[in-house]
């Protein structure tokens, strides 16, 4: 890694040397000199800000906003995949139609069970974890850094360990089951399925988010605490009375987050179809609304389709972020 | 704003209690968390969880060492073959993966240093300087991460196809250049990091703010920077719907686009595919076994976000 220093060293080229507050001669030329510069102080402090936030809200434009903003005009066209430029008008027919199809309900109810199986358990156990991490622990950064290793892996690389471990015939969770008595199960179909992708979703992202409530638990000031002991509340008691409590909005973030990345998975409902299409399963058991956007978009080669879709996830997360903001300021006047 | 005005080395007043003073810097003596000894109990429970953890990433391994033969048997192999270093031999051929970790490293890299940049640039100026409209434009940066980019997907398709750039680099890099985490990560940072004193210092000497962000702002974010960047490879490198959808696995794949290709493709060899997701990962499992305190320190740090 160069160096700061060897990047900084250089005086900054057409860089502005404001009026110090040096005293400074009296003659008039230094009072011009100083007026000048003044001006310029008084510019660069003016108008720096701006310059520095400048390069963000540009990209965000460019990249972000207009395109946000476009699916929602593209979603009132006809556009094909083929001639992504060319653009008819259909006003909200590309809405009746995906409102019309049962597999866009299909996948709503899909998202919506994954999201919630995959949310929930994945949620309880991170604090879970987060409560063990937060004892004084011999090789604590061992722990966490574990912890984290799903999280360095792809949705790519994960989903395709898991469909070898969900495999019907000689996979290894069918294994188990069988070891412990239990009939083995076909992960590619039905309620199983979607049961598999969750557990995708919560193997990636469990020890992340214990790791977020670590951060929140080690904020809890310690008094909390004394005081709790002082009252002879267990250790279990002041979990539930001191720490949850404290934890509140985390856990609100966190679920708003982890609320928000359910609707978008894509990935690995795609790559754990062992049929490879992008149905998500021969009966679309766990196509998901991302996996279904790219259905229509993609593989049907409807974009305009595609983007009403899209437009109604994003309508979905604006009531997600609604009832958010609604809970949070109850639980701030609560509190 | 009232950030602003805070002394320095306390943390920003915030109307959500307990959250954001996480980042307070006492040493870890003094903190709440840790107050307990851990008993054998909490061993054996955090074990279990470290198994569920590693063992998918052991048994990728493990697969990988096999052959199709051996994968189509019960009970599954539990320990290395003799086939690994063949299997990632081919699966790096038929996997395209060369091209790919090349393609990867330029894309995540650039990604990641210009990020820091321009994090730190405007979470400077969010967190240090007064300007009209701050406040405003900061909740713009905070819901933006709200936004998944996975909507704006169709646009960008569009754009990329009227300007040809299918198959090429920079249609993936320029939309993962848009990063609001990183702002808003810079800014938590340094209003703590910066004390005030050092930029009235740097004015009084008569330097620009320009200067005064080369000079006293960058060496001081340099430990979080650090993080920003790590952090960001990692997500770039593993970012898969949009470099799958404008990239083709003999085109010029990232790392994903190449393992979705090995997996998605008419691959009958299980220990290939699992080869290919091994050599795909391997090299960010090296990062966080190097920089794993690192990382998690920032992880920890940004993510109290309230």
């Amino acid at each position: 890694m160069p160096s700061r220093h060897s990047i900084a060293a250089p005086p900054v080229k057409g860089g502005a040397a404001p009026a110090g507050s040096r005293p400074v001669g009296s003659a008039p030329e230094d009072e011009r000199q100083r007026a000048k510069l003044s001006r310029r102080w008084q510019r660069d402090l003016r108008w720096s800000p701006y310059a520095f936030v400048a390069p963000f809200f540009l990209l965000f434009i460019a990249f972000g906003l207009f395109p946000l903003l476009y699916t929602g005009w593209a979603s009132l066209h006809s556009v094909e995949l083929t001639a992504p430029t060319d653009m008819e008008w259909a006003g909200l027919k590309n809405f009746t139609r995906i409102f019309d199809d049962e597999f866009f309900w299909n996948a709503a109810r899909n998202t919506l069970f994954i999201g919630i199986v995959s949310t929930v358990p994945q949620l309880a156990m991170a604090m879970g974890i987060a409560h063990l991490l937060n004892y004084k622990l011999r090789g604590s950064t061992f722990w966490r850094v574990s912890m984290l290793a799903p999280y360095a892996t792809s949705v790519a690389a994960a989903t395709l360990v898991f469909v070898l471990l969900f495999g019907r015939d000689y996979g290894m969770i069918n294994w188990a089951l069988d070891f412990l008595g239990i009939n083995p199960v076909d992960w590619q179909a039905g309620w199983a399925s979607k049961i598999a992708v969750s557990t995708i979703v919560i193997w990636r992202w469990t020890g992340y988010n214990a790791l977020i409530y670590l951060a929140a638990m080690q904020a809890i000031p310690h008094d909390l605490y004394e005081s709790a002991a002082l009252d002879g509340a267990s250790r279990w008691r002041q979990f539930f009375h001191v720490t949850l409590p404290s934890l509140r909005p985390t856990i609100l973030f966190t679920v708003v987050v982890s609320t928000i990345g359910a609707t978008q998975i894509f990935g690995e409902a795609l790559l754990f179809d062992a049929s490879k299409g992008a149905s998500g399963g021969s009966e679309h058991d766990f196509q998901t609304l991302g996996l279904y956007l790219y259905e229509q978009g993609w593989v049907n080669q409807h974009l305009g389709r595609a983007s009403a879709i899209a437009w109604t996830m994003f309508a979905i997360l604006i009531v997600i972020g609604l009832v958010n903001s609604v809970i949070s300021r109850r639980l701030r006047t609560s509190s | 704003m009232t950030t602003t005005l805070t002394p320095p080395q306390q943390p920003a007043p915030e109307k959500t209690p307990g959250v954001k003073s996480s980042r307070s810097r006492r040493p870890r003596s003094a903190r709440a968390g840790g107050q307990f000894h851990a008993g054998p109990l909490t061993y054996v429970i955090l074990a279990l969880f470290t198994l569920g953890s590693l063992f998918p990433l052991f048994w990728t391994a493990v697969a990988a060492s096999r052959d199709n033969t051996r994968l189509a048997q019960s009970p599954p192999p539990f320990w290395f073959g003799a086939n690994l270093f063949d299997k990632a031999e081919v699966a790096w051929k038929d996997g395209n993966l060369g091209e790919a970790f090349i393609n990867t490293t330029f894309v995540a890299g650039t990604s990641a240093l210009t990020i820091c940049f321009l994090s730190t640039m405007a979470g400077f100026a969010f967190a240090k300087l007064r300007f009209k409209g701050s406040n405003a434009l900061l909740l713009v940066v905070i819901g933006t991460m709200m936004v998944p980019p996975q909507l704006s997907v169709i646009p960008l398709y569009m754009m990329v196809a009227k300007l040809d750039w299918s198959d090429q680099l920079q249609a993936v890099l320029l939309p993962s250049l848009v990063n609001a985490f990183g702002v808003f990560f810079m800014r938590q940072y340094l209003i703590q990091a910066l004390p005030d004193e050092l930029i009235e210092a740097g004015r009084v000497d008569g330097a620009s703010t320009w200067r005064i962000l080369w000079h006293i702002v960058f060496p001081i974010a340099r430990p979080a920077m650090a993080v920003l960047a790590m952090l960001k490879f990692v997500e770039t490198w593993n970012d898969f719907l949009w470099p799958f959808l404008v990239l083709t696995q003999h085109g010029s794949p990232t790392v994903q686009v190449a393992l979705a290709g090995l997996g998605r493709g008419y691959t009958p060899d299980q220990a290939l595919i699992m080869a290919g997701a091994l050599l795909g990962t391997l090299p960010l499992l090296l990062v966080f076994v190097i920089f794993g305190k690192q990382i998690v320190g920032g992880i920890m740090q940004g993510a109290v976000k309230g």
